[in-house]
């Protein structure tokens, strides 16, 4: 049995699934549901200063349904907490000495000043709770009082603030990251910077759900009017996946924990966070969808891994996946593919053909012998995927490499055994060539 | 006082509750609801060159108003049902889709589980019929009329996409309500609610159709005045005979045709006064030996059997209608024909006897052995036969093959200005869905002889 047990920082927990500071965590009662289903940690919902913010009173959650009412995607306009400040450090602190082996993080945000940082951080050390998470990226709302993504899109902000938190607290500190910015890998390397411990991503994303077409409001809807919430749920997590790797595989920020977050909703999407470099992960969406239950098919559909890979703890494959991440330009061009159409799994719905046909490289047939048959034209295919993507059935359209001396007959050139990318390429204006 | 002596048979009414009776005739396949039309319309590939579609005698865009229906579109999707069938609604009720179009989807390759196009097609005409919306246009009228003999599928069809073309139609038929089969022939429980009148009334709101009831060809009028009289004629006037037994004791009381029995059923207004036997033998293998077998056991007969000379492959009702029929506890015994009907002294039938047969070198022969099943009624359901007196004397001018009308690929008959359709011609299959389809030719051919 694969050991789920994680040290993130030096807070220890029994799995790597902690809830994302939001609403599941807002308050002991629902910690403690999390906690008895088990749930490795929790970052307690944002904490602010008080008089306590206000919340809309009408609706802060809108959705991307699949047919069957599948939650594809979701967004929130709801603000860090609507509780008063003790309120929570008291909870905290219960819950913290209740539940000695799980990790409890706490999730701040205060204005840009110095000694509101280093007042919350006082009171937040009484709880004797395991480490900090700033808030620097909420994108409504906190956003919009020079607060959340506010201070997140300015590195120079996020560094002097992991500063100030450093230089007040014993904590382990982390900075959660928006990815509304163009380069995910600034403001890490000013978090980094400033002396911060870690950093969580990715918040949301500024979205608007849908609009309605009856009322033009855009949803959720407050009154005929939206506002842009944060998109979150499955459908963002290849937008984390991209980001978190980034961070990996920096020079600057190399090395640095980093507690994933971001549409992980199985055991998988955390497997794959965890290759990339991640320390543990962070969910919500999936338990505002289902509860808190699913923890127990994410700790289970983890650890059968695990043992069938023979892995026995997370560092045995955290980070396997980062040192595969590249530049475009060093992608090898001498790796040919061509797709194969499995004629048995085959249903003959014609997908593959009509996309090939219409938006690509017409490369696959529609009859054979007067029958109706798919199959690839090697002389056409660049072998570009679209066909297996497009296929409802898996693994009837697979892409084979070429081997090594075989022929390409779109290009009638054989294949070439030697690595070799765009900075070598002949067509490339930069190509740097080889010393005579 | 009913005679209670052992061979009186046992032929009554209100065999049932009225509550079994409502359940027993309510809709077959329940019209689904708006989200479980999402999640079954999810399941469609939106395949190429869709063999479906290619599947479908009427060759519907079946993919495209499924993907209709997945964007929240009902009445788009209804629109391109009907453009292709205008009696899209009904064919969505009564089409044996396990040998059309959902015999074809690619989803029985994958899974043996194809897209229920017919519950989609059902989802999507019911959105328009509901709304009372027509969703066609006539276009401004041509002056040039035309006569459809017989208001069922091929007739009503063929009017419409005249009408639409802008020409002026007139369709006679000998019942008293338009409709034809699908309002006289079709099992009560595929079609409730008035479906087939209300699928007639919306086909009229196209304009320009006017229907004559009880006029019946060579009685009431016949094909050489229609000539005269209009500038285009089309047959689509079904089939009025049935074959007989020509078996022993055929005329025995309670012997009965199953067509006929099947049209009163349909028109009954209170199926608790139905007369039903205890005992139900139904002779024949198609559907309107199965929708007789059906029915007489949703009435509440005991034993209902259908049995059929040959073997179940021979069948002409579809494997699922089979299946069906076995679901509400028909016995079907193959490989047994009727040789002698045996009745009382009064005349009533009481039995029948079956000779046991089986094939042989590709003909059918008796293996001598004779079971005998009691019944109380038996249904008479082995096809049935255009009757050809009716064209009069300008029948020898119209060809027949095989005993049906000859047509063309157009449709059109050996007879100039003249078109056929439905179950009248040739190769007519006994499907509302094939009707419609020679309605819409013929309306097309007449239209372009019109036009040139």
């Amino acid at each position: 049995m694969a050991d789920l047990r994680t040290d993130f920082l030096g807070i220890k927990s029994p799995n790597p699934f902690w809830l994302a500071s939001a609403p599941p965590t807002d308050k002991e009662y629902n910690v403690v549901r999390a906690f008895k289903e088990g749930w490795g940690g929790v970052v307690w919902k944002t904490l602010g200063e008080d008089p306590a913010i206000v919340n809309v009173n009408g609706p802060r959650y809108g959705a991307i349904h699949g047919p069957d009412r599948r939650l594809l995607g979701f967004n929130n306009i709801e603000l860090i907490t609507d509780r008063p400040l003790q309120v929570n450090l008291d909870e905290i602190k219960r819950v913290k000495s209740d539940w000695p082996d799980r990790a409890v993080v706490v999730s701040l945000m205060v204005p840009c000043e110095e000694k509101n940082w280093a007042e919350i951080l006082k009171k937040v050390e009484e709880t004797a709770c395991d480490g900090v998470e700033l808030n620097f990226g909420c994108p409504h709302g906190m956003s919009e009082r020079g607060m959340g993504s506010a201070v997140g899109q300015v590195p120079e902000y996020i560094e002097m603030v992991a500063r100030w938190c450093k230089a007040h607290t014993r904590m382990p500190v982390i900075v959660k990251l928006t990815p509304n910015i163009a380069d995910i890998r600034r403001p890490a390397r000013a978090a980094l910077k400033g002396g911060a411990d870690a950093v969580s991503l990715i918040n949301t994303i500024n979205s608007i759900t849908s609009i309605n077409l009856d009322t033009f409001s855009p949803e959720p809807s407050i009154d005929g009017k939206g506002s842009h919430g944060g998109y979150c749920g499955p459908a963002v997590k290849p937008i984390a996946l991209s980001m978190v790797s980034e961070i990996a595989r920096d020079e600057e920020t190399r090395g640095m924990p980093i507690s994933a977050i971001g549409g992980i909703t199985t055991w998988r999407d955390a497997a794959e966070f965890i290759a990339l470099g991640a320390g543990n992960v962070q969910v919500c969406t999936a338990a505002m969808a289902y509860g808190f239950k699913i923890v127990k098919e994410m700790v289970d559909g983890l650890s059968r891994w695990m043992d069938e890979k023979g892995y026995s703890s997370l560092s045995d494959f955290s980070g396997r996946a980062a040192g595969n991440v590249t530049d475009w330009q060093f992608l090898n061009l001498n790796y040919i593919t061509k797709a194969r159409i499995d004629q048995g799994l085959c249903i003959k719905c014609g997908r593959c053909h009509i996309a090939c046909e219409d938006t690509s490289h017409q490369a696959i047939t529609t009859t054979k012998n007067g029958q109706r048959h798919f199959e690839v034209i090697d002389a056409e295919c660049v072998g570009c995927n679209l066909c297996v993507e497009v296929c409802p059935v898996e693994n009837c359209i697979t892409m084979q490499p070429l081997a090594a001396g075989a022929i390409d007959e779109r290009t009638g050139k054989a294949v070439e055994p030697i690595y070799a990318n765009w900075t070598t390429h002949p067509n490339n204006p930069m190509a740097r060539q080889a010393a005579e | 006082m009913p005679n209670l002596a052992e061979r009186q048979p046992d032929i009554a009414a209100g065999r049932l509750g009225a509550d079994d009776y409502a359940r027993n005739f309510s809709d077959l396949h329940p019209p689904r609801s708006r989200h479980e039309a999402f999640v079954e319309s999810d399941r469609c590939y939106f395949c190429f060159d869709a063999p479906c579609m290619q599947a479908c005698p009427t060759h519907i865009d079946i993919p495209l108003f499924i993907r209709q229906i997945q964007a929240d579109n009902p009445g788009g999707a209804g629109q391109t049902i009907l453009e292709s069938n205008i009696m899209g609604g009904m064919c969505a009720r009564v089409c044996p889709v396990e040998t059309l179009c959902e015999e074809a989807c690619v989803r029985n390759l994958a899974e043996d589980k194809p897209v229920k196009i017919g519950e989609l097609q059902r989802y999507a005409t019911d959105f328009l019929m509901v709304r009372g919306e027509h969703p066609f246009t006539r276009t401004h009228p041509t002056g040039k009329s035309v006569a459809v003999v017989g208001a069922g599928p091929a007739g009503l069809a063929c009017a419409h996409r005249l009408a639409m073309h802008g020409h002026d139609v007139t369709i006679y038929d000998a019942k008293p309500k338009p409709g034809g089969l699908n309002e006289y022939g079709i099992a009560a429980y595929k079609t409730p609610g008035g479906f087939a009148e209300r699928e007639v009334d919306f086909i009229l709101k196209i304009g320009g159709i006017k229907i004559e009831v009880g006029e019946a060809l060579g009685r009431d009028f016949t094909l050489a005045e229609l000539k005269q009289d209009f500038d285009a004629v089309f047959l689509g006037m079904g089939l009025a005979g049935v074959n007989a037994l020509n078996t022993e004791g055929e005329e025995a009381k309670g012997a009965l045709d199953a067509v006929a029995w099947i049209a009163e059923l349909r028109q009954a207004k209170d199926l608790a006064k139905t007369p039903i036997g205890r005992r139900v033998v139904v002779i024949g293998g198609g559907m309107t030996a199965i929708d007789a077998a059906v029915q007489s056991k949703l009435l509440g007969a005991e034993e209902v059997t259908i049995a059929y000379r040959r073997g179940q492959a021979e069948m002409k009702a579809s494997l699922w209608e089979q299946d069906l029929a076995q679901t509400k506890g028909v016995k079907i015994m193959h490989w047994a024909k009727p040789i002698r009907l045996l009745a009382d002294e009064k005349g009533d039938v009481h039995a029948i006897a079956l000779e046991r047969t089986r094939a042989e070198s590709g003909g059918l022969i008796g293996t001598g052995e004779i079971v005998t099943l009691p019944a109380d009624m038996v249904f008479k359901a082995i096809g049935q036969t255009f009757v050809p007196a009716p064209l009069n004397g300008a029948g020898g001018g119209i060809k027949l093959t095989g005993g049906r009308i000859e047509v063309d690929e157009e449709r059109r008959t050996s007879m100039p200005g003249v078109w056929a359709g439905g179950d009248c011609i040739a190769g007519g299959e006994d499907l509302t869905v094939a009707a419609a389809q020679d309605g819409k030719l013929a309306a097309e051919s007449i239209h372009r002889a019109l036009s040139s």
